[in-house]
């Protein structure tokens, strides 16, 4: 990897962390509100505030590469998040981030999404169906390996399948029961809300997205939950190949 | 030797439990550390990944081959309160160079057993956390 290719991925790694940090701003009061039905109503604040903090420190590096950013990321959402979620979102990008020590490439964002998972599934102790984060991470994560490893589509069209993946993962957090983190001591009262974690975790995704197709001159694609990459009950249906969520070229 | 941390969400009941450990610990380092590192209640994985390398008693390099000799870095055991304390103290141990393990006890009776045990001249970190742990069954009444 060239020296200017490395500033480069880095620069988008800062332009990605700033996105996430407007848009958890943005984002505060909503994230409070799902926080506030089911647990200590400071995910919003918390998450905002760390973000922003964790922006500040990204935009102090000088012209680092993308693990040197994600590490320090990491290490400030770790001190500055609080709860649960500096260990789960700062900690997990701390281990993460070096897997990106060659650049940010399609096989190393695959690598650097599976060990953030698995981190993030280990450290909380949690497993899809259990109202957290990773509800909207697992599919996620399987979702864009897939795309990149198997259908062989270019990186913003796996990110977007990513993306609706994690839209219908955070969907799925409201019926179910909690079975992690302080909602679960809620019981089956936990039913019926959404997964402040889950949420943010879409928010963050779809932010690097965003990023993602602006540093590589793309038109934001459209995300559509609604249209899954799973085939439909139609057999004659043109759905199976998933093309609704991101138009292909083929 | 090993070391002991005590983790808590409350720097004062952190210090306050080391205190009373002492008591009973002889030589054994005992680290205290919990906050939020801005007077709040909380916990931070880089102040307990320090911790736990003053624990170790700062030879946690792992460059010399005399670790083993000196006494001074036979590892650590890491007492935790709750919830958030137990993950980011996952992620201080897996960070740090030491050898250090989390026992799955109460905090103030375990790191009590944890320092009777450490003073123990054949004591590691297994055999201190397998007593730490043992605090799980204390009956008070």
């Amino acid at each position: 990897m060239t020296e200017e290719r490395a500033t480069e991925d880095g620069a988008a790694v800062v332009a990605a962390v700033e996105a996430v940090a407007e848009r958890l701003e943005d984002e505060r009061d909503h994230l409070t509100q799902l926080d506030s039905a089911i647990g200590d109503a400071d995910h919003g604040g918390n998450m905002a505030r760390g973000w922003a903090e964790a922006a500040d420190a990204a935009r102090d590096l000088d012209d680092p590469d993308a693990e040197t950013v994600a590490k320090t990321v990491g290490k400030t959402l770790m001190a500055e998040v609080g709860g649960a979620s500096g260990p789960l979102f700062g900690g997990s990008l701390v281990f993460a981030a070096g897997e990106l020590d060659g650049g940010i490439t399609p096989e190393t964002a695959v690598a650097f999404a599976e060990t953030y998972l698995e981190k993030v599934e280990d450290r909380g102790d949690a497993r899809v169906g259990d109202q957290t984060m990773v509800d909207a991470l697992t599919p996620a994560v399987h979702t864009f390996k897939k795309s990149v490893e198997v259908d062989d589509l270019d990186p913003i069209e796996a990110l977007t399948k990513a993306v609706d993946a994690a839209e219908r993962g955070v969907a799925f957090t409201v019926p179910i029961r909690a079975r992690k983190g302080r909602a679960s001591y809620l019981g089956w009262r936990s039913v019926g809300h959404q997964d402040p974690g889950a949420t943010s975790t879409l928010f963050i995704l779809e932010e690097l997205l965003a990023v993602a197709a602006d540093r590589l001159g793309v038109d934001a694609p459209e995300t559509d939950a609604a249209s899954p990459t799973i085939p439909d009950d139609d057999p004659d249906g043109a759905a199976d190949d998933g093309s609704a969520a991101a138009p292909e070229e083929s | 030797m090993v070391g002991i941390v005590v983790v808590s969400h409350s720097e004062r009941a952190a210090e306050g439990i080391a205190e009373i450990a002492a008591e009973m610990a002889g030589d054994t380092c005992i680290e205290p550390v919990g906050g939020d590192g801005k007077g709040g209640i909380g916990t931070v994985p880089d102040a307990i990944e320090a911790a736990i390398e003053d624990a170790a008693g700062g030879d946690t390099d792992g460059s010399d081959a005399g670790d083993e000799s000196d006494g001074d870095a036979d590892g650590v055991v890491v007492l935790v309160d709750l919830g958030s304390a137990v993950m980011n103290a996952d992620v201080a141990v897996e960070l740090s160079d030491a050898e250090a393990a989390i026992a799955d006890a109460p905090v103030l009776e375990g790191a009590v057993n944890a320092a009777v045990a450490a003073t123990d001249p054949s004591a590691t970190v297994e055999s201190v956390r397998e007593q730490a742990e043992a605090a799980r069954d204390i009956e008070k009444l």
